[in-house]
């Protein structure tokens, strides 16, 4: 017997809401709130157990039409790459600053997507890195951390 | 309200403003004319920019916006037969045809006539039924309003994805679940954050928004291999012919606009329906309306049939801004992100708004009309341009919104953890998506969460811990009786099938 890929999502989201369910009743509330009408658990404990109820239904009940996803159309690679790039972009954008970090993402994804015009690539990446930082920074006086920048004193 | 209609007048016709209501039109219509990005996404990537604004400022933005990607999805379902939002479908069915025919220029055109005049007819109806439905709406208490947000839920939940009732309402209980990270409101108890200080304020409505809508879209363009400009280059600024309009066709508009304006507004103010049910509704009545002779032509390029829907989609627009402003509960996604933004401003809509913050109420009302007249003078003449620009291939396209998405949450709260639970959540999102669990539920929930948990608490409260609170005040009664008939509907349907 094959199991839905849906089943398996509303499988997935009922054990995850009875990992809610369980973090829910775990909430410490203050001891004179323990027996009130309503405490800071209520909420999350009537969430979890209709979470639980929905996601059993969808489990139960029979799947009138099939929704399965043609894999062969999905670009897996290319997404994957993509998130790792984002994911890089996100532990350099500190400790390397926000231009050097933004055009080096940017230029890398343009890249991986298929792009070559290593102009258009450029134009693309540092200088309007440049114009966007001049507009945040410069004009609407927002504070960017960039320790390359500073060492170059181009940003105090 | 003459005084309130000048106040507004003054905040909406400041030079900033004029110049945000541009803006906003301007890049709502280039984002909307993008098959698969709609207002949400077009509105989730303003928000980081609106964040420093006055509140009337942000919200005229993105009211601009919206009205601007409404308009732009039509230009992409006119000359692509590629609805840049759900809400233009219907345009499709005379619109594509037209412009099959030679007459994309004159169907560009009847769609951008017809979007203003439902637009402006129905800013004269909000403008009439806002201050009138806040005063109504001071009755509401806990109970009622605890009904009125489970309704929209509901209401949501079920319009939001055909046949997917449970999918979606299982999205607004994630949207629910994921509104109580942090600190509990009143008690100041940390829920479901893990020793992380990064959750102990709880995870950000911006956040949500650029994660669900913006990075998700722009990662399902690449996931499922979509490439909007491809279709985008095959526009011909040539192949578009006149934009002017004979008495003919001039005079079968006059004849569906009103009609399809109040389908329109009134469609919009049910919570859940929004833009996309009031074209169709629009659409199937005025074949009923028409001669028979001109019922023929239905989706062959009539003027009726390309009216009704873009009149309808606009009036809806302005509609859904009714239960925003008076009660302050969304009735779509788009204005739920609305809200979002809205209570980031330290602003809570509702029925006292127009008393505690009269420039927003009234301004954001007076600057649809000037939106409206905007998109008319601007956007017309410039349609065809704006569609050559939109050439843009999805190399540059994707990791653009993909900067400005993750930019966007990191200059707000320069924390790195951020950017990564946003890449989650899209990855989460992106996933969802494939299998039509709709978006629009969980950001609803998400926004209605802090305020659903509250007015339950009171309600609780008052009621010494008793549901008979549900049924007590009749007001509650009837709105819970109406979401049971919602409910009970869709099972219907699903046992129908």
């Amino acid at each position: 017997m094959k199991i839905s890929t849906v089943k398996i999502i509303s499988l997935l989201f009922f054990i995850f809401s009875a990992f809610y369910l369980y973090t829910a009743y775990q909430i410490r509330v203050f001891s004179f709130d323990e027996n009130a009408a309503f405490n800071a658990k209520t909420f999350p404990i009537y969430l979890g157990y209709f979470g639980m109820f929905i996601a059993a239904l969808k489990i139960v009940l029979p799947e009138k039409v099939s929704e399965e996803v043609d894999q062969k159309f999905l670009n897996y690679k290319k997404t994957l790459i993509l998130v790792l790039i984002m994911v890089a972009y996100g532990l350099a954008i500190r400790p390397v600053g926000f231009f050097l970090s933004t055009s080096l993402f940017l230029i890398s994804s343009y890249y991986f997507l298929g792009e070559r015009r290593w102009l258009r690539m450029f134009m693309l990446s540092f200088p309007f890195v440049a114009i966007f930082m001049f507009l945040i920074h410069g004009l609407l006086d927002i504070y960017l951390t960039d320790p390359i920048l500073k060492a170059l004193g181009v940003i105090g | 309200m003459i005084e309130g209609i000048l106040l507004g007048l003054k905040t909406a016709l400041s030079f900033t403003n004029l110049f945000m209501v541009m803006f906003g039109c301007i890049i709502g219509t280039v984002i909307g004319m993008l098959p698969g990005l709609g207002p949400m996404t077009a509105i989730a990537l303003m928000i980081p920019i609106t964040y420093g604004f006055d509140p009337s400022t942000g919200l005229i933005l993105m009211a601009g916006v919206y009205y601007g990607a409404v308009f732009g999805g039509s230009t992409s379902s006119i000359l692509i037969n590629a609805p840049g939002v759900p809400g233009t479908v219907a345009t499709t069915f005379d619109g594509y045809p037209m412009a099959q025919q030679g007459k994309a220029g004159k169907a560009l055109a009847i769609a951008a006539y017809s979007s203003f005049s439902g637009g402006t007819i129905a800013a004269i109806f909000l403008l009439i039924a806002a201050p009138m439905l806040s005063k109504v709406s001071l009755a509401f208490r806990s109970p009622d309003y605890f009904a009125l947000m489970v309704l929209g839920l509901t209401a949501v939940s079920a319009f939001s994805a055909k046949g997917q009732f449970l999918k979606a309402i299982m999205m607004a209980v994630l949207g629910l679940m994921l509104a109580t990270v942090g600190q509990d409101s009143l008690s100041d108890i940390p829920r479901f954050i893990f020793n992380s200080m990064s959750l102990s304020d709880g995870i950000s409505f911006i956040l949500i928004a650029m994660a669900m809508f913006a990075m998700s879209e722009a990662l399902m363009i690449i996931f499922k291999g979509k490439d909007p400009s491809k279709v985008t280059k095959s526009i011909s600024l040539s192949e578009l012919g006149s934009i002017r309009l004979d008495k003919e066709e001039r005079k079968k508009m006059l004849k569906t606009i009103p009609r399809s304006s109040v389908i329109g507004f009134l469609i919009g103010v049910l919570p859940g329906a929004g833009a996309t049910i009031a074209s169709f509704l629009a659409y199937g009545m005025e074949r009923n309306f028409v001669s028979k002779e001109e019922k023929e032509k239905f989706g062959k390029g009539s003027v009726h049939g390309l009216a009704a829907p873009e009149t309808a989609n606009n009036a809806a627009c302005s509609g859904a801004f009714v239960p925003l402003l008076t009660l302050g509960i969304p009735g779509s996604g788009t204005t739920a992100v609305m809200l979002g933004a809205l209570l980031s401003f330290g602003i809570q809509p509702g029925p006292r708004l127009y008393m505690t913050n009269p420039e927003v109420f009234w301004s954001v009302i007076m600057s649809m009309y000037i939106g409206m007249v905007i998109l008319l003078i601007l956007n017309l003449p410039l349609i065809p341009y704006i569609a050559r620009l939109l050439a843009v291939p999805r190399n540059y396209l994707v990791p653009l919104i993909l900067f400005f998405s993750v930019a966007g949450i990191y200059l707000i709260y320069f924390n790195t953890f951020d950017i990564f639970l946003m890449i989650g959540l899209a990855v989460l999102a992106c996933s969802l998506r494939l299998y039509n669990f709709p978006m629009p539920p969980l950001i609803l929930a998400f926004v209605l969460g802090g305020m659903m948990e509250e007015n339950l608490r009171r309600s609780l409260i008052i009621s010494d811990g008793s549901f008979n609170f549900l049924w007590d005040r009749p007001l509650t009664a009837v709105i819970l009786a109406g979401t049971i008939l919602l409910v009970s509907w869709q099972v219907y349907k699903s046992f129908k099938k």
